[in-house]
């Protein structure tokens, strides 16, 4: 559990990759909402960040995205997950587990740049 | 005399000189440069040669200087401390004295940022106001700034360049001052077009007893065209065109705003020398020097005195 | 500080791509302060190699250290008794520390993780500028605290030069003219007199132009 998205790190982020996740979404209060005053904006930014990263070495940076709602909103939740999920599942499984799984052959680095 | 120069003479006898400049050539063609000597010659007093004006790798100055010289035109070698070091430095010199060269023109020189390599290393071991001293100190106390002695002074007329234009204005006069202090003999000022800012100078210059220690000349460059005169407002870094001055080569059809560039700059001339504290104009007239005669006659300078 | 900027990630995956065993190493020193070398950017940097490797096929092992100083041989000890465990070393630390693991570890392949920069200082989250060269010889005493090696853009002593344009140096707009920052500082400080005085030549030999260079504290040895 984390208490508030500006703990998150871009570490932490890929660390769910590594760890097998084909997408992270990141779900903050509203901006301006913080209990922290900028928890949330400073989540975001770093969302940012590790969505380069994941452009450049060929990850797919659509695999993460940033939603903010407050936390009476359980229906938008519910909504944003949904199409989330939806989104994920159209680009299949990361890179990553297509080759842990033997789907397919890696995706060189070099060609693909 | 310190250096003997034809420049050095014709001052010292109280006239009113002239000098122009020569781009050397993008290339190794000699007959460029030969050309623009025959336009250049006779009209005046000495021409300036610049080194590699702008960062465009261009002939070197030094040869330029050589190439007018032989079609007898006084030369005036520019040098930047951009490219070279104090060793580099100083050995030109030497051997430009040797040659025969017998004025200099000390510059800074444009950041290479501006030409063919604005990846070189930029050399700026010393300044400019530091290369004027080190020209006073090789050809007045003979020796060089390691305090060794030299076999043999060079000998030279040195000049300095100002730019009454450019910011902040208030140390302006202070560095002209300081040019003079350090040794500069005459200076050759950047293009004027404000005239009114340019006698604010000089009224300045003047109160600190400036035009009686070093010889001014100042610059002028003729217009072209409105558009040349837009260009430079805009892109040239301290050169000040006011409205009045575009606007009226502007208000001429296209065909004869060449013609119109030059009356503005004979005028200018004929200003100039009636001005106290000008010893003479210094007429950049670039990529024109066809038009050298034209501007320089029009304005009542021709011929150009003799002065043994 | 000393600052940097991180080498692009397919530079560095370049550079790693021989191995599958290295070390990361980062400082917690200047690099740690300008957010390209420290303890962070190490899990950061490693994750991403990871990641980018696995997907192509060939993973890599990546043990993460952050050592307190890459440039203090105390610290750079620490990695001895395992470096020999690993085919190279990575380290997002300044050029002076990259080199001083390269010289203890004689055997270990070095790689540079960021291009070094500049001594300068923070000028806001995000933004570091340069203030000094270490030309070995100071005069800012002399130009009202602003240094005119290091902010002039062709380092004059007796600025400034014709491209001086309300403040701003004519090699980039966003570079202010070091010059008009001295003057106007010595206006400030009442000590003009300090403009018009000719400056005698630099000596540069107590700057890199004289070779690499070493200070001994006899007093300290």
């Amino acid at each position: 559990m984390l208490p508030c998205t500006g703990r998150i790190d871009e570490s932490l982020l890929l660390k769910a990759f590594e760890n097998g996740a084909d997408g992270v979404m990141v779900v903050g209060c509203l901006e301006g909402d913080c209990h922290y005053v900028s928890g949330n904006i400073r989540a975001r930014a770093r969302v940012k960040r590790v969505y380069g990263i994941l452009d450049t070495i060929k990850i797919g940076p659509d695999r993460i995205r940033m939603y903010n709602l407050s936390a009476g909103e359980g229906s938008k939740f519910a909504a944003y997950a949904n199409e989330f999920v939806d989104r994920v599942r159209e680009l299949g499984p990361s890179p990553i587990n297509l080759v842990r799984s033997g789907q397919v052959h890696a995706v060189s680095q070099k060609e693909a740049t | 005399m310190k250096s003997g120069s034809n420049l050095e003479k014709v001052l010292a006898a109280g006239h009113f000189s002239v000098t122009a400049e020569c781009g050397p050539p993008r290339g190794a063609d000699p007959d460029v440069v030969r050309k623009k000597a025959a336009f250049v010659k006779g009209n005046v007093d000495a021409c300036n040669v610049t080194d590699n004006q702008t960062s465009v790798v261009r002939m070197s100055s030094l040869a330029g200087c050589m190439l007018i010289k032989e079609q007898g035109v006084e030369p005036l070698i520019q040098m930047v401390v951009r490219d070279r070091n104090r060793i580099a430095l100083q050995s030109d010199l030497l051997g430009a004295s040797a040659l025969g060269v017998r004025n200099i023109l000390c510059l800074s020189g444009d950041h290479q940022k501006f030409g063919d390599d604005p990846q070189a290393k930029n050399v700026f071991d010393i300044d400019s106001m530091q290369f004027i001293h080190l020209v006073r100190l090789m050809r007045d106390e003979g020796i060089f700034p390691s305090g060794k002695k030299l076999e043999g002074a060079p000998k030279f007329f040195i000049g300095c360049a100002v730019n009454p234009f450019a910011d902040p204005f208030e140390i302006r006069v202070p560095r002209l001052k300081m040019k003079a202090t350090a040794g500069a003999d005459f200076v050759q000022t950047q293009c004027i077009y404000n005239m009114k800012k340019f006698k604010e100078y000089m009224e300045l210059a003047k109160k600190e007893g400036l035009h009686e220690k070093v010889k001014i000349l100042a610059g002028v460059t003729p217009l072209k065209s409105a558009g040349m005169g837009k260009f430079m407002r805009k892109m040239v870094a301290g050169m000040d065109i006011p409205e009045e001055v575009i606007a009226r080569i502007s208000a001429e059809p296209k065909e004869k705003q060449a013609a119109k560039g030059i009356e503005m700059c004979i005028e200018q001339i004929q200003e100039l020398k009636e001005m106290e504290g000008i010893s003479g104009v210094h007429v950049m007239a670039i990529e024109w020097e066809e038009k050298l005669a034209e501007i320089i006659g029009g304005a009542g300078l021709l011929p150009r005195p003799v002065v043994e | 500080m000393i600052t940097g900027t991180p080498k692009p990630i397919e530079e560095i995956l370049e550079m790693v791509e021989p191995y599958d065993n290295i070390i990361l190493a980062g400082c917690h020193g200047c690099v740690t302060v300008c957010r390209v070398g420290g303890e962070k950017e190490v899990q950061v940097l490693a994750s991403t190699l990871r990641l980018a490797r696995e997907a192509s096929g060939k993973t890599i092992k990546i043990r993460e250290v952050s050592l307190e100083r890459q440039c203090d041989p105390e610290y750079v000890e620490q990695m001895r008794p395992y470096v020999n465990d690993y085919q190279a070393v990575l380290s997002i630390a300044c050029g002076a520390g990259i080199q001083f693991l390269a010289e203890k570890f004689t055997t270990t392949p070095l790689l540079p993780g960021i291009n070094t920069g500049f001594l300068g200082v923070t000028e806001r989250q995000g933004e570091w500028a340069e203030r000094c060269q270490g030309c070995g010889d100071c005069v800012l005493h002399l130009t009202g605290g602003i240094c005119p090696v290091t902010r002039c853009a062709k380092s004059l002593f007796h600025g400034p030069c014709g491209g001086s344009v309300q403040g701003i140096c004519e090699v980039d707009k966003s570079i202010k003219c070091g010059w008009q920052l001295i003057i106007d500082r010595l206006k400030d400080l009442n000590q003009m007199d300090n403009y018009t005085k000719f400056k005698p030549f630099k000596g540069w030999s107590s700057a890199r132009d004289g070779g690499p260079r070493r200070i001994i504290r006899e007093d300290m040895i």
